[in-house]
């Protein structure tokens, strides 16, 4: 099968999850980072021969870009380039931090990689989300382990941590802002 | 953590998207920016004591109409690098370079026709010294909520994002300063009003991989 016959199905079965997602279907979101994961691992794998280790590092941070920005996705654009931009712009980062002084070896430009292969072997990732995740202010931090690792609704997080539902909206937002803002700092 | 918890966590009572965020942040930049540059305005520099006679002359919606095209060409170009993977394309750049152009034209072409001793004076005003100044300073508020808007967004672009929120900011105040700027002459506008607008945008380029970076 070439690249290009791989790839159309997997676009139209991912932006399919990514749009029911962005609805509010949490099982189809799950499914498309899930889908998205193993692209983005078999994307980066490629990418990053000298950096094995940091793939799964780079897979959490493109995901939570990804959700993070996922407002600004409209149906009529194809989701390859949006995704594909996401995760140029998320690895140009990494890379600027690993190699300032060395020549970028493997051009990032074709999008139609992105999609052409997926791996579902995750290696262990070497940064800790979760111990990022605890050091969190309370109000970011309770809202997301309430809503987010608990699976309480936002009315019955309300109750529990006292504060107002909008505040666990809000908080759950912020936390994974501040989240992929803290991820950044430490690479 | 593991890709699959973080996933599940990602995932979790996850609700329906607003699609419209995009305009509804530009639309309050725009607000912000607008009212911001003409209270300044009217506080700072003042209208022009002679506005009400001016509004008849063509010549004056021909100087609004520079930056009111500038502005509707970098808002869609600064909505377009606020997504991933959706470049400005050829035409997008093409409506930000036709209104320097042809306010380019019209000055060289008002210069090439102007007797020799007056061209300093075409080009100069008496206010040259202050007019992109005053436009920058006006720009302030429109730099701060255009950056705001792009922030809440998702640019792959910080530089050229910043840049274009920069002088989308920078052609609204703009608008506002043609309400005091008492030059009439085109190549002022073609040399001074620029200026004005592209020192916001150069700030922009300056200062948007730190502001925008997400």
């Amino acid at each position: 099968m070439t690249d290009k016959e791989a790839v159309q199905p997997a676009e139209t079965r991912l932006k399919a999850l990514l749009l029911r997602g962005l609805d509010g279907d949490a099982a189809a979101y799950h499914d498309f980072l899930d889908d998205l994961s193993g692209h983005l691992r078999a994307f980066l794998r490629r990418r990053l021969y000298r950096f094995q280790e940091e793939v799964e590092d780079l897979v959490q941070e493109i995901l939570i870009a990804v959700h993070n920005g996922r407002h600004t996705y409209r149906p009529e654009q194809p989701l390859t380039a949006w995704v594909h931009a996401i995760a140029r712009y998320k690895l140009a980062d990494f890379l600027r931090g690993r190699m300032r002084h060395e020549a970028l070896n493997e051009p990032l430009d074709e999008q139609a990689g992105l999609f052409a292969a997926t791996d579902g072997d995750a290696a262990e990732a070497r940064r800790d989300v979760g111990k990022l995740l605890e050091q969190l202010p309370d109000k970011q931090r309770l809202p997301i382990l309430h809503v987010k690792l608990q699976g309480l609704s936002v009315a019955e997080t309300a109750r529990v941590t006292g504060l107002s539902e909008s505040a666990v909206k809000v908080g759950v937002h912020r936390g994974l802002k501040v989240l992929a803002a803290r991820i950044r700092g430490k690479i | 953590m593991k890709t699959q918890d973080m996933v599940a966590l990602l995932a979790a009572g996850v609700e329906p998207v607003d699609r419209r965020a995009l305009g509804r942040r530009f639309g309050w930049a725009l607000l912000a920016g607008g009212g911001g540059a003409l209270i300044l305005m009217l506080l700072s520099v003042g209208l022009r004591p002679d506005l009400d006679a001016v509004l008849a002359q063509p010549i004056f919606w021909a100087k609004m109409a520079f930056p009111l095209l500038l502005a509707a060409a970098a808002l869609p170009a600064a909505a377009r690098l606020s997504r991933p993977g959706v470049p400005v394309r050829g035409r997008g750049w093409a409506t930000l370079a036709a209104p320097v152009l042809i306010v380019w034209a019209a000055a060289a072409v008002v210069l090439l026709a102007a007797p020799d001793g007056e061209r300093l004076r075409l080009l100069m005003g008496s206010t040259w010294r202050r007019c992109p100044l005053v436009i920058a300073f006006l720009s302030v508020p429109g730099f701060l909520a255009v950056m705001w808007a792009i922030r809440g967004l998702a640019t792959t672009r910080p530089r050229l994002a910043g840049a274009i929120g920069g002088l989308l900011a920078g052609a609204v105040a703009t608008v506002a300063y043609c309400l005091h700027c008492p030059e009439m002459e085109v190549p002022f506008w073609a040399v001074w009003y620029l200026l004005g607008m592209l020192l916001p945008a150069g700030l922009g380029a300056l200062l948007g991989p730190r502001l925008l970076r997400w």
